[in-house]
This record gives structure tokens, sequence and C-alpha cells, in this order.
């Protein structure tokens, strides 16, 4: 076991009170796994992914326990920390457009995940950026490097957040919904790369996602998450053809595919 | 391009506005002769060089240009009260005016902006300190703050001196550092507000949470995401505020009777003397709109996206 | 009410009682003031405060209570008038300039580029060089200098507004502009233009006292703030700051409290903006 989350609850204060987001959380993630977190808006999915980073909101409480190869992260901070966040998570957001600074060309946005985060020296920091552009299949990189976030599209800037994420070659990468904001070709196409990387490199990912067939389609094991909950956890294959929770059965039949055709006849797969 | 468009659109407003400065005068009641004599006894031969000087006989656009071309080429005409160049009243002005804008335009940037970043950052005393301080700041009338300055460290404390500009580069500043203060302080308020305002909200930026989350050092996050975007939407109001001081200026020139234009300017409407006044209202407006189009060049330049997407 | 309160918050409502005070107290001077602001005796001047003179009396002698009174109302009806013409001129400027578009938008927005070259105190200077100093030429020269800001405000509002369906379609059905602009448009950009009056209410108080403390204002030997500041100069310089201090106090005071108010009501940082 790579990462392992046990117990994780999280709560935000609000007005008079606390409002429960996470509870009770547990899953976790063995080296080089693809494990889904899949359910609607609101589920809290995301929070989970943010407290493994530990980029929970100022105000959250949180209890659990969070081990990454050992390493209790929820007791870090400082330095460790930073190194932590530098050398061994990625994480992959849904915006590419706000996650990268507007006033800044990409060049910067790679050299510095690659010089002030990971330590490397800026001359390699700047080779090595090309490289990666070139791995997530990027042409005119000499361009794009030269470019604004303004200038380039969503699945191009994703791309770029893919590159910066796989550059440290991190033990995990964590994807929140890093296609919901892409039309339904350039989704396809990052995916692939998203993919092909991190299998390339062994990494594990925690993906989160609202679409329980592009879980299926890339991931090893799926948890299905509701209200803060982990209500099932098992293979994509079981939890289609056998969901135990009755929330599972429910994802599985307003899925659009299973509305329209058999999931047998072509597909995501 | 970007500029030529702006420096187009500057030169038309000035052109509109010295027509306005112009015609003015044609506003009032009664004759323009009358107006500009005001009912003082003048003689015959000065009667004629007003008429001489404003054209009064001829059509009124011929009239409107030749005071324009003049006034371009330097003429400003002669002052109504006593027979001097115009010209040359204001550039024994000019100077103390001009001091006493960088002046306070340097107070409201470095206090402004510095006080602002140091509340948006730290949370606590500091920033609660801060945060009263500047919403009471900008209720605090220019004309008021200079008055208690002047009555806690000139009359009071001795300090500094009660009123004059000095000779002389540093007794200059010395003469003026209270007035730039006065000046500054309800715009440094503004500014401190805002800057806190907006490094409070790109600390909490997607670009900058996820810059920590890529364990970028937290300095340089602090510097390069948050300070560094802050600045834009900062620039466009210190720069509205440097702008405003030319219409402030008057006022505490007043307080503290320094020998510049704001004081040229009310003595002139006091006395009546328009031609004066016109000649200070064109000076002002020029620099009021040429400050405007620095500042928003000065935007375009440091943020990428202007000139690509129209900025609403 | 009560969710008034609630928007206005603990400071928000001391804001208010505040601004109320003052407010009745410009309105109830003729009643409530012990003395004529503009008669004193010289024998009576420089007195402390006491029984008699509540706040103590000015360099002529006159009570500085009773003309903080009187004061109050010149220094609110300035800017209850500037307010209120910006807010009716700019708001139809805006959204005629909003309804119609193309050249009429243009037009307007012509003009009202030319008064945005004009920093507002200068516009007030100018007309009160042609036209004499008096307080009603300053607010009314200060009225259209902030017509532009109003309405460029207003504007982008409406201009979001204008295209939407519960615009369009009573246009479609042939109903007049100015009705579908009274019914619809106006009560979207309302609160807006409530901000704006509140905040701008601030700023004219201010560049009105600054006008009177010029000598370009409110004439002597009437009481106003601005007024009583600039001629209670020379005072503060002998020893006798209550004149000026007391007059200034009362400015920063509703000034502050207007723009914690504006800022509550419209919900985003007041300081800086004119609206």
């Amino acid at each position: 076991m790579m990462l392992d989350i046990r117990s994780l609850s999280l709560s935000i204060a609000v007005d008079g009170g606390e409002k429960s987001i996470l509870r009770d959380i547990s899953l976790s993630i063995d080296r080089g796994e693809a494990v889904g977190l899949v359910g609607e808006s609101g589920s809290g999915k995301s929070m989970t992914l943010r407290s493994v980073l530990r980029t929970e909101p100022r105000n959250a409480t949180v209890t659990g326990v969070i081990t990454l190869d050992g390493v209790d992260v929820l007791a870090l901070k400082g330095e460790p920390l930073r190194q932590l966040r530098a050398h061994q998570i990625a994480m992959i957001a849904q915006n590419p457009h706000a996650v990268l600074n507007p006033v800044l060309p990409i060049s910067r946005y790679l050299v510095e995940g690659m010089h002030d985060a990971q330590g490397l020296s800026k001359t390699a920091a700047r080779v090595r950026a090309g490289e990666l552009l070139e791995q997530v299949g990027i042409d005119g990189v000499d361009r794009v490097l030269a470019s604004y976030p303004h200038q380039l599209s969503g699945g191009m800037l994703q791309r770029v957040v893919i590159a910066g994420a796989i550059a440290g070659k991190p033990s995990l990468i964590l994807a929140d919904e890093p296609t919901t904001a892409l039309d339904v070709t350039t989704q396809a196409e990052v995916m692939a790369i998203l993919d092909d990387c991190r299998r390339e490199l062994g990494m594990a990912l925690l993906f989160v996602t609202h679409d329980l067939d592009l879980a299926a389609a890339v991931c090893d094991r799926i948890n299905v998450m509701k209200d803060g909950v982990i209500v099932e956890t098992g293979e994509p294959d079981q939890l289609r053809d056998r969901p135990a929770h009755p929330y599972t059965k429910e994802l599985m039949d307003s899925r659009p595919a299973s509305v329209m055709w058999s999931p047998d006849a072509g597909g995501t797969k | 391009m970007f500029v030529v468009r702006r420096l187009l659109a500057l030169v038309g407003v000035l052109f509109a506005s010295s027509f306005l400065v112009f015609s003015a005068m044609y506003a009032a009641p009664g004759s323009p002769e009358n107006f500009l004599v005001q009912g003082r006894t003048v003689t015959p031969e000065v009667l004629a060089a007003i008429r001489e000087q404003y054209s009064l006989d001829d059509p009124f656009f011929v009239r409107f240009w030749n005071w324009l071309t003049n006034v371009l080429q330097g003429d400003f005409g002669q002052s109504l009260t006593n027979r001097q160049p115009v010209g040359d009243l204001l550039a024994n002005r000019l100077p103390t005016t001009l001091t006493l804008v960088l002046l306070a335009a340097i107070i409201i940037a470095v206090l402004g902006i510095g006080l602002g970043i140091v509340a948006g950052v730290r949370d606590g005393i500091v920033d609660k300190v801060i945060l009263l301080g500047s919403s009471l700041g900008f209720a605090v009338p220019t004309f008021f703050a200079a008055l208690l300055l002047m009555s806690i460290f000139s009359v009071g404390l001795g300090w500094f001196p009660v009123f004059g500009s000095g000779d002389g580069f540093f007794d200059r500043i010395w003469h003026l550092a209270l007035p730039a203060l006065a000046l500054a302080l309800p715009s440094a308020a503004v500014v401190a507000r805002i800057t806190r305002t907006a490094i409070r909200e790109e600390r909490d930026s997607e670009h900058s949470v996820m810059a920590i989350a890529r364990g970028v050092p937290a300095r340089i996050v602090l510097q390069r995401h948050v300070v560094r975007n802050s600045m834009l939407p900062v620039s466009t109001i210190v720069g509205v505020h440097i702008a405003g001081l030319i219409a402030g200026s008057f006022v505490v020139e007043y307080a503290f009777t320094l020998d510049g234009l704001g004081t040229l300017l009310v003595g002139a409407v006091q006395r009546k003397d328009f031609a004066v006044v016109q000649a200070i209202a064109i000076i002002l407006v020029a620099g009021f709109g040429i400050i405007n189009l620095a500042v928003d060049l000065l935007y375009a330049a440091i943020d990428p996206r202007v000139g690509t997407k129209k900025a609403s | 009410m009560k969710r008034f309160a609630a928007r206005m918050g603990p400071i928000g409502m001391v804001a208010v009682v505040i601004v109320a005070i003052v407010v009745l107290g410009a309105v109830l001077a003729p009643i409530i003031a012990p003395y004529d602001p503009t008669i004193g005796s010289v024998t009576q001047r420089y007195l402390g405060p006491s029984l008699e003179h509540l706040l103590g009396t000015d360099q002529a002698g006159r009570d500085i209570f009773s003309r903080l009174l009187w004061g109050a109302r010149s220094s609110l009806v300035g800017p209850l008038v500037v307010v209120t013409i910006t807010a009716v001129i700019g708001t139809t400027l805006a959204l005629t300039s909003v309804w119609w578009g193309g050249f009429v938008d243009s037009s307007i927005s012509r003009v009202l580029d030319l008064l945005f070259a004009f920093p507002n105190l200068l516009l007030a200077v100018l007309a009160i060089s042609v036209f004499g100093a008096s307080l009603t030429t300053a607010a009314l020269a200060l009225s259209i200098a902030y017509i532009p800001y109003t309405a460029r405000v207003i504007r982008s509002t409406a201009l979001r507004e204008r295209n939407l369906p519960y615009i369009k379609s009573p246009q479609l059905q042939g109903i007049s502009g100015i009705v579908i602009t009274a019914r619809h448009l106006l009560p979207n950009v309302a609160p807006l233009i409530v901000t704006g009056a509140t905040i701008n209410f601030g700023f004219a108080m201010i560049e009105l006292a600054a006008l009177s403390f010029l000598g370009l204002g409110v004439q002597p030997p009437d009481a106003d703030w601005g007024l009583m500041v600039s001629s209670g100069q020379q005072s503060l310089i002998s020893g006798y700051p209550a004149e000026s201090v007391l007059a200034g106090l009362c400015i920063v005071i509703t000034v502050a409290s207007l723009g914690y108010i504006g800022e509550r009501l419209g919900g985003r940082s007041a300081a800086g903006r004119k609206a």
C-alpha cells in the first residue's frame, strides 16, 4: 500500500456550527495502481484530494490518518510538506486556465515547478520543459513555451499541466475532473496522454470524476462516493454487473451509454 | 496600434476640453468684454488690448482658433488684473506644484501599496490596525489633514516650516513634506485598502494555491503570484488617484500658502482674472489626460491579456 | 428592518445611527441650536466648553455648537443635491444609451468622455469663475462632474441585462422602450444606484467642503463645516483648535459612516471607486 487513507473526516466552520464534508473516508492505492473516486458534485471527492495535498480550506477541521509511503501526511508542516508536494505528489485540476498564472508565460510555469519547487537548475529545467512538452504530444514546443495561457486552448493547457505534473516523476498523481472542462474529442486525447504517461512512469493515479464510464476505462478499482461517504468499492466490471449499493445502481442506470445502447456494443473501452 | 489610438483619443479630448474652457466665458450673463473686465475701471488702451487678446471683433471660431494656436505656442495672453504675461506666472508656479504632486504620488504608492501588502499578507493586530486606519483615512479631507499636520508638526513641534516652499532641492522637500503627506493621505488610505483586498483575493486564487500545492516555496508564491498579480488592479487605482492629485493640490497649496498653480488659480477666481483661470484649467486638463493615458499604457504593458481581448 | 440590520452588521448600525443623528441635527437646527450661528460677541471669543457654550466659542465669539448644527445643513444639502441630480441624470443617460444603442450610445459616451477629462474640482472652479462663488454653483457644477461616473457603472450593468430574454421579449411584443426600461431595467439597477449615491454623497461632501474651504463655496458668515475648518485655521495656529478640529471631525465621522454603509449595501469595497 502506497497511499493509505483511513477514517478521514473533514468539516468546515460555517455560521452557527460545523458542516460535515467528509465522513470516515477510507481508501488505499498501491504503487502504480489507478483508483477512481466517482460521485456527483458535492459528494466530497475533490475535498478528499485536497486533503491529501493539504490544500483544504483554512477554516476546515481534519481528522483521520493519511499515509504516503509510510509518512503521516496530516502531521507534516513547512519544509517536509513542501518536499512532499514537490516530489511525491502532483495534482491535475479541472480548469487549466485558472491553474496557470495568466500573466506568466508557459515556460515560467514549467520551470517554476522544476527549478523553484524541485530544485533543478534553471538551465536544466528549461531543457527538460521542452522535452516534457514533446512527451505530452505538443508540436511547436518553442512557440508554446513563449505563449501565455490565454493564447492556448484548454486541451493544450491541460497537456502543459500534465507535463508539469510528470516532471518530477511523482509516485502519485491526483486528477480532479481533468477533462470535464474540455470538449469531447479533446477529452479523449488528454485522457489518453495522461494514461500513457502514467503507465510508462509507473505512477499511481487517484482519479476523481462524475463520469463512471470514464473512470471505468482508466481505473483498476473504483470508489463510489455520495454525501461525503464512500458507499461502495470494487472493480469496474463488478460495479457494472453486480452493483451492491442502490446509489451505485442509480449511477449505472443514469449513464447516457446505458440509456442509448448496450454496454457491449462499442463504448469507451 | 493601441498606443496610437489612445494618443489620438487624448488629443481629441484635449481639443474638445479647450473648446469648453474657452467658451465658458460666454456662458456668463452680459458681454464677454464686461465679463473679462468685471467692472474694473480700465483705460481704452487696455480695453483694446483685451479685445485683441481675445479677438473679440472676429467671429467665434476664429477667436477660438486664435486663442488655441496661441496657447499651443505658449502664449497664454496677459493676466487681466496685473497685465503680466500669464505664461510667466505659470512658469514660476509650476515647479512647486509639480514637486508637490510628485512627492504625494510617491507617498501614495509606497505607503499605500506597502501597508496594503502588509495587511494583506498578515492576519491579526497589524492587519486590523491598517484596516481601521485606511477605512477612516479615506474620509479625512485633504484640507483637514493639512491643518492637523500643520498644527501638530509645524506649529506644535516645530519640525517643519509653516508656509512657503523653500529654495534648493532639500529645502524644498522639507517644506513640501507635510503638504505632500496631507495631499496623499486619503488616497493612500484607499490604495492600502484596495491593495489589501487584492492581495487577499490573489492569495486564494487557484493559481496561487496550486503553486503551493506543487511545492513552490511560499515566499516565491507570494512574490510571483500574489503580489505581482494584485498589482494589476492596484496600479489602475493608484494611477487614478495620482491623476486626482491634480485637483487636490489646490487645496493643500492654499492651506500651506505655497506658491503653486493652485493658489494662483484660487486667487485668480477670487479676483475674477479669467485669463489666468483659462490657462491653468487647460494645463491641468492636459496633465490629467496625460497621467490617465500613462496609467492605461502601463496597465497594457504589465497585463499580457490587454490588446488581444477587450477588457470590459 | 431586521434584514437591514443583519446586512449592516454591528458597526454598520452604529454608522446608521451616526448618520441619523447628523441628519436630525441638521433638520432640527433652527429649534435646538441655542444661539444664532452668525452672531457673536467679541467679548466672548475663544471661550472653552461650558454649560452655556457646549463646545465653546470661536474667534468671533460665535457659539461653536450652534455653528456645527447649522453647518450640518449646508454640509448635507449640497451633497444631497449633487447626488440626486447625478443619480437622476446619470441613470437616465445610461439607460437611454443602453436602450437605443448605436449612435445615441456613442454620442452620449463621447460627451461623458469629455467630462471625464476634467478633474471634478476643476470643473467646479471653472463654473464658479464664470458664475460666481456660492454653494448652488458649486453643487451644480459638481453634479455635472459626477454624472459620467454613475452613468458608466449603470450602463455596464444595464448592458448585461439588455439582451436577456426578460427584456427582449416585451420589446418584441411592441411594448414601448420607456415602459420596459422603467418596469424591468430600472429595478435591476436600482440597488446599484443606491449604493453609488451613498458613496458619492461622501465624496461630494468632501469636495464641497474643500470648495468652501477655498472660499469658493459657502460664503461667510454662514456656517458650514468646510468653511469652519478654513476660518478656524488662524485660531488653530494661535492655539485655539476647537472650531477647525470639531468641524473637520464632523466631516470625517459623517463621511466614514456613509462609506461604511455604502460598502455594506453594495457588498464590495467602496473605498476609491466613484460609482
